[in-house]
């Protein structure tokens, strides 16, 4: 399982005009269309001199005449088709529908006029080159017509079925390949949200003050530390840990955040024992704590307190984070660097991703005297919660 | 010479221990005349206590280590030296560029022993060019001319100036223009257009919004409703006052380097700082 959110959507691109969509489709396309019709009409050539042992070079005049005009009437349609869907929509004032992956539909016009008109026009177009007269397509009795009509088919088949299949596989890859791109990037934010170096380096200045004032103190606070630099690295390998444990990371950054802030923060942890065990996705609440320093706490000047805590309401597990700080609309209004609220835009994905739409996250201005932002969330407690795997 | 002195304006009490022992070590004479947790103090007490150098936390309570400088910076009594302004951050990408851009003194944190000696030999060459420039000034009476003293006031103001700016609020998309200020008073809303607007001033967590015939209170700051103005047509002149510039009739320079506002359809004037004096110029 990926703890990380795998559902961003994808940097949005404009739609194409269905035209512009089929013409590139076109262009692509063509110089393998080209080899392709030449290697098949060849066979049929090959295969038709094989039948009735005569004229192998006026046969595969034939042929790809034939396999020529098939495959341009496959690509005429697709540009009408595209042409008439743009029409269509604009008319109607529609948005346009992205055409870039059009799957059999889109070509099912182009093969059946293919097979219907490709046979006359090539044989027509044959006729010209050699100077013969082939029989008239009217003529279905006719053995060559038959065999004309029926191997044009299958080789406009195979071409577009081999094209749209190497498409496809292309697509595929290229999805693929942006999907891990996008995996890598969301855990890097993450460690960078984390790790963010603001908290680092003062945290690193208070531990540099702290060892020449009080150096068992400063051990202390190292240790806290290194508990959180752990945890924080190990925690895109262990998606999930138990409750108590996220608690104990939550202690940790507080205890740091205690060193540095001083009497201007207060905080209160509260975790029933029974709740302790329930397996809860790693590193969960730890941003919304601090986020609830830095956006609550930190801006004011007097401070002020920040609670966690856990309880059970049936089937779901709430926990809360509540501060005493700023609130919402002026924490809004102070932030000036960008993504300021990546910590809870973080929490939700994470959420959406491992519990689909049974968890929920809420941000609300705390309804009491204090002021300040409560954050609450509700995760479903799975009947078969894994237990500590430690 | 008295000893100089010195205000320390951080949030965080061990850091301001810390900095505070080590200008001990480093700088036995300098006087720490005050030390500070939040923005507004270290204006206060800098404007009580006018130290000759003000060491600011750029992420403070309140305001940050820039709005104090800037407050401080417009506050400033006539006469007496600006301080020296350093200041410190942990980590701001944005403001070391800016800050370096400038010359500005500043300390990275944490703040190792050899950059902090560096720092105050810095100061104190400074402090000392400042006091020669005052004996020759006082040896020789000016004529006529401003004492040298104000060319730092200047240069610190010029890169105030840039500083502020460099750290403007920078969103990916800026908002767009606001057309149609909306104050309400009860249940009742006021559209009032912008292009009737004379000057926006801040008031505590409010703005007042300034027409011709009447004022409204909106409730926003002024940083947040900046952004949201066309720079221009509304001017800031001060931390807490945007004016529209074709409702400014005349503007008069005064002897303390403010600048003397009369506006169209109002009877007070408005007052441009220091900061924004630059704006009104012949052409």
């Amino acid at each position: 399982m990926n703890t990380l959110p795998m559902n961003s959507p994808a940097p949005a691109r404009p739609v194409p005009t269905a035209f512009a969509a089929a013409l590139g489709r076109v262009k692509r396309r063509l110089p393998r269309t080209v080899l392709l019709v030449a290697a098949i009409c060849l066979v049929i050539a090959l295969i038709l001199t094989a039948i009735d042992g005569r004229g192998f070079a006026v046969k595969l005049i034939y042929s790809l005449s034939v396999g020529a005009a098939c495959n341009t009437i496959v690509f005429a349609a697709m540009l009408l088709s595209g042409w008439s869907t743009d029409l269509l929509y604009r008319t109607r004032g529609l948005p346009l529908p992205d055409q870039r992956n059009a799957g059999w539909l889109g070509v099912l016009p182009g093969a059946l006029g293919a097979a219907l008109f490709g046979p006359p026009l090539g044989l027509s177009l044959a006729d010209w080159i050699t100077g013969f007269t082939s029989p008239s397509m009217l003529n279905l009795n006719s053995t060559s017509t038959r065999l004309t009509l029926l191997f044009s088919v299958l080789a406009t088949l195979v071409t577009i079925f081999v094209l749209q299949a190497q498409e496809r596989l292309a697509q595929a890859r290229a999805q693929a390949e942006a999907a891990q791109r996008q995996a890598a990037e969301n855990q890097l934010r993450l460690l960078q949200s984390q790790l963010e170096p603001h908290m680092l380096f003062n945290t690193l200045a208070n531990l540099r003050v702290l060892i020449g004032m009080d150096p068992a103190r400063a051990q202390a606070m190292l240790d806290r530390l290194i508990a959180f630099l752990r945890a924080t690295l190990s925690a895109s390998r262990t998606p999930q840990h138990p409750l108590a444990t996220e608690f104990e990371r939550v202690a940790d950054y507080l205890a740091l955040m205690d060193i540095r802030m001083g009497p201007r923060l207060q905080s209160r942890l509260e975790l029933p024992a029974e709740l302790g065990q329930l397996a809860v996705p790693s590193l969960l609440l730890q941003p919304l704590v601090e986020n609830a320093i830095k956006h609550g706490l930190e801006p004011k000047v007097q401070g002020g307190r920040v609670e966690v805590s856990a309880r059970r309401d049936a089937d779901m597990l709430v926990l809360s984070v509540r501060d005493t700080g700023i609130g919402l609309a002026a924490a809004a209004a102070a932030a000036d660097h960008g993504g300021s609220h990546f910590g809870l835009a973080q929490a939700r994905e994470r959420l959406a991703t491992l519990f689909g739409g049974r968890a929920m996250l809420s941000l609300a201005e705390a309804s009491d005297s204090e002021g300040g932002v409560l954050v609450t969330l509700r995760l479903p407690i799975e009947p078969t919660s894994p237990t500590t795997a430690a | 010479m008295n000893a100089p002195r010195c205000l320390i304006a951080e949030d965080e009490p061990l850091l301001a221990a810390g900095l505070q022992a080590d200008l001990a070590a480093l700088w036995p004479e300098l006087v720490v005349a005050a030390q500070v947790g939040d923005g507004a103090s270290a204006v206060a007490q800098a404007l009580a206590l006018q130290p000759e150098i003000c060491f600011l936390d750029i992420r403070m309570p309140g305001l940050t280590g820039l709005e104090a400088a800037q407050e401080l910076a417009e506050d400033w009594p006539e006469g007496t030296p600006f301080p020296l302004l350093v200041f410190v951050t942990a980590y701001d990408q944005y403001a070391l560029a800016a800050f370096d851009a400038q010359a500005v003194d500043y300390l990275v944190k944490p703040v190792d022993r050899a950059r902090l000696q560096a720092c105050v030999s810095r100061l104190q060459t400074r402090l000392q060019t400042r006091l020669q420039t005052r004996l020759a000034d006082r040896s020789a009476p000016p004529a006529g001319t401003a004492p040298k003293s104000d060319d730092t006031l200047a240069q610190t103001m010029n890169q105030l100036r840039a500083l502020l700016s460099a750290a403007a609020p920078t969103a990916a998309q800026p908002p767009p223009l606001l057309d149609v200020v909306q104050a309400q008073v009860g249940n009742l809303v006021h559209l009032v257009p912008v292009a009737e607007v004379i000057y926006f001033e801040a008031a505590d967590k409010y703005v007042r919004v300034i027409t011709a015939e009447r004022e409204h209170l909106i409730r926003m700051s002024l940083r947040e409703l900046l952004p949201q103005l066309d720079p221009q047509r509304f001017w800031q002149i001060h931390r807490g006052t945007v004016v529209q510039a074709r409702c400014i009739t005349t503007a008069r320079r005064e002897e303390s380097g403010k600048v003397t506002l009369a506006l169209a359809r109002r009877s007070e004037k408005l007052t441009a700082s220091r900061l924004y004096a630059h704006l009104f110029k012949g052409m």
